[in-house]
């Protein structure tokens, strides 16, 4: 007999997998389970672009292949794609009313990786506008709830973000897996505030082509799973070199999977006395202090580190983004694709089309970003923010002289209800306070769900590792995933439960 | 660094965005705040300090200077807004 829906959304990516290799079920079975989960889980609001047509069409596909005997590493896998790659024949909006009507004519690198591995679109995920924001909430298309709430407390809170509606969709099992992209914590606080796996690898390591820019220097693709070997499986169809994105980096991708496994005996793990913040909850404090335990009796020696340019990171983060975001988001003009707001000349058609195609956050880091590049002030904001962007490197690579991996926790909070925290921005960059120091650095990050808060909400924890080393970063995730046995389902899942 | 009104409404004409006189003080207090904020990297002594310019130090890759793509000007103005004989349309520029 056929497994129930329910029993099909909530397989892992590796469940999938095993079971479509024992023709327990089709692609095309799975796949339909997974739309309609995706149609239940519509009041979440994850998803801008439904494609439940391609979704099937790849399906057939799918098991086409596996009929002849050939079977792609991600065959027959239900994706959920961050609405900033771009996708032939789909729409693409970033979140951005900047965007209306464009339809790319081409496929970002990475999507075309992973429909080359044999997986399956469900659809677009809803995000903050240009992947600018830490609650979704900046979306053109508006907020995304998570799937979780406060047992006892109905207000609906934020999946975080940008990445939110992919971690959304993950979470509430409207996919087994996502991709995201992480600029500042964009992939690690969502999956940290959703209860699921994020991972950010190196820069360099999956191509940016095809997705739409924010900060050049700081993008990153990466995937949002419910588990460390599902992130595994997704990163390793998502790297690789691409002559198209000149900061790729041509160095082989070794076998994630291989890495999983086995005790954390001969590691050493930093824990870095900056990432202890005055005003840090006490529980987030206390989880980071059994991660610590757990990984002590996983057999990992713990070493207490410094990263003494740790406080710098967010102010010069909120130099570098926006300088990069005012350059990149300079072509939209109304020209060549998206909105056109007329005006009586071409300056004014300009001025009309950005001021209003974007939204206040996207305003607000274009301004700040054109006034730090601006005559005169370019070398004492930008080239200085440059400057202890090499101090923040340098601390962390003199941390890995003599650590292999650096545990911290990935938020300083637990989600926070739809609606908080806009009326301030400085409030809404503290969101990534513990994520953003890695990511000027270009290293690899995860966050792994570790536990719930005392008001019944995800946690998670964060292990940064040496660039390129996205294997001991997910051996050490693995590790910490086993001991924390985090099992705990949102509110809302597509399907019932 | 506090920006002012006209501050506000110089760099908005340099981004090309425009801003409604109404939203002026209010931009400029919330650019004011980001920029104070930001400031306190001043304190931190970066003499001597280059500027990071990449993750993993790699020479960036060259490739031949030869045409590799093109040739679908469809394609290309698909999506645009206005399209003219296979240009992209604008406003009259010169009178």
């Amino acid at each position: 007999m056929a497994p129930a829906a329910s029993e099909l959304t909530d397989l892992t990516i590796a469940g999938a997998r095993a079971a479509l290799a024992k023709g327990e079920m089709s692609a095309r079975e799975l796949t339909e389970a997974q739309i309609a989960a995706v149609e239940a889980a519509r009041p979440l609001n994850a998803f801008i672009t439904e494609t439940p047509e391609k979704a099937l069409m790849m399906a057939e596909a799918s098991d086409a292949r596996r009929r002849a005997g050939e079977v792609r590493p991600l065959e027959g896998i239900p994706l959920a794609i961050k609405d900033l790659f771009c996708t032939e024949g789909v729409p693409t909006t970033a979140g951005s009313h900047i965007l209306d009507g464009f339809t790319p004519p081409y496929e970002s690198s990475v999507t075309a990786k992973l429909w080359e591995s044999g997986a399956v679109m469900l659809g677009k995920t809803n995000l903050d506008e240009f992947a600018m924001g830490s609650s979704n909430m900046t979306s053109y298309f508006g907020a995304v709830e998570s799937p979780w709430r406060r047992p006892g407390d109905d207000r609906p809170l934020v999946p975080g973000g940008s990445s939110g509606g992919s971690a959304a969709a993950v979470a509430a099992r409207c996919a087994p897996g996502a991709i995201g992209t992480d600029t500042g914590g964009s992939i690690r606080q969502p999956a940290a505030f959703c209860g699921i796996v994020g991972m950010k690898p190196t820069y360099g390591r999956c191509s940016r082509w095809g997705v739409v820019a924010f900060a050049s220097s700081l993008d990153q693709p990466g995937p949002l799973t419910r588990t460390v070997r599902d992130a595994a499986i997704l990163l390793g169809a998502m790297a690789g070199h691409d002559p198209k994105d000149s900061t790729s980096v041509d160095t082989p991708v070794p076998d994630y999977e291989a890495a999983l496994g086995g005790d954390a005996r001969g590691l050493k793990i930093g824990i870095p006395r900056e990432y202890r913040l005055d005003g840090t909850p006490p529980e987030i404090e206390a989880l980071w202090r059994q991660g610590i335990e757990w990984l002590k009796h996983a057999g990992a020696e713990i070493r207490d580190i410094s990263l003494p340019h740790t406080s710098y990171a967010l102010p010069a983060y909120y130099i570098i983004a926006p300088a990069e975001a005012s350059s990149n988001l300079a072509r939209y003009d109304g020209v060549r694709y998206g909105l056109r707001v007329p005006g009586a000349d071409l300056t004014e058609m300009y001025e009309n089309t950005r001021g209003q195609g974007f939204g206040a956050e996207v305003k607000r880091r274009v301004l700040i970003g054109t006034y730090v590049l601006s005559a005169g002030y370019y070398d004492a904001y930008y080239n200085k923010a440059r400057r202890v962007r090499s101090l923040i490197l340098r601390d962390f690579t003199d941390a890995f002289e003599e650590v292999d991996a650096i545990l911290t926790p990935t938020a300083p909070s637990e989600a926070f209800a739809v609606g908080e925290k806009m009326d301030d921005p400085i409030a809404m960059y503290l969101n990534d306070v513990f994520t953003v120091p890695a990511s000027l650095a270009g290293l690899p990050g995860i966050s792994v769900p570790a536990g719930l808060s005392a008001s019944g909400l995800p946690l998670g924890l964060q292990l940064i590792g040496r660039a390129f080393d996205e294997e001991t970063v997910l051996k050490v995730a693995g590790v910490l995933e086993e001991a924390a046995g985090f099992d705990a389902k949102p509110q809302f899942v597509a399907g019932g439960r | 660094m506090a920006v002012d009104r006209a501050t506000v409404a110089r760099i908005a004409k340099l981004a090309r965005i425009r801003v409604p006189e109404r939203d002026l003080d209010a931009l400029a207090g919330e650019l004011s705040n980001i920029l104070s904020w930001i400031e306190q990297l001043s304190e931190l002594d970066t003499e001597g300090v280059a500027p990071m310019t990449s993750v993993v130090a790699v020479e960036l890759p060259r490739r031949a200077d030869a045409v590799t793509d093109g040739g679908y000007p469809d394609k290309v103005i698909a999506n645009a807004p206005e399209a003219v004989h296979g240009f992209f349309a604008v406003p009259k520029v010169i009178e």
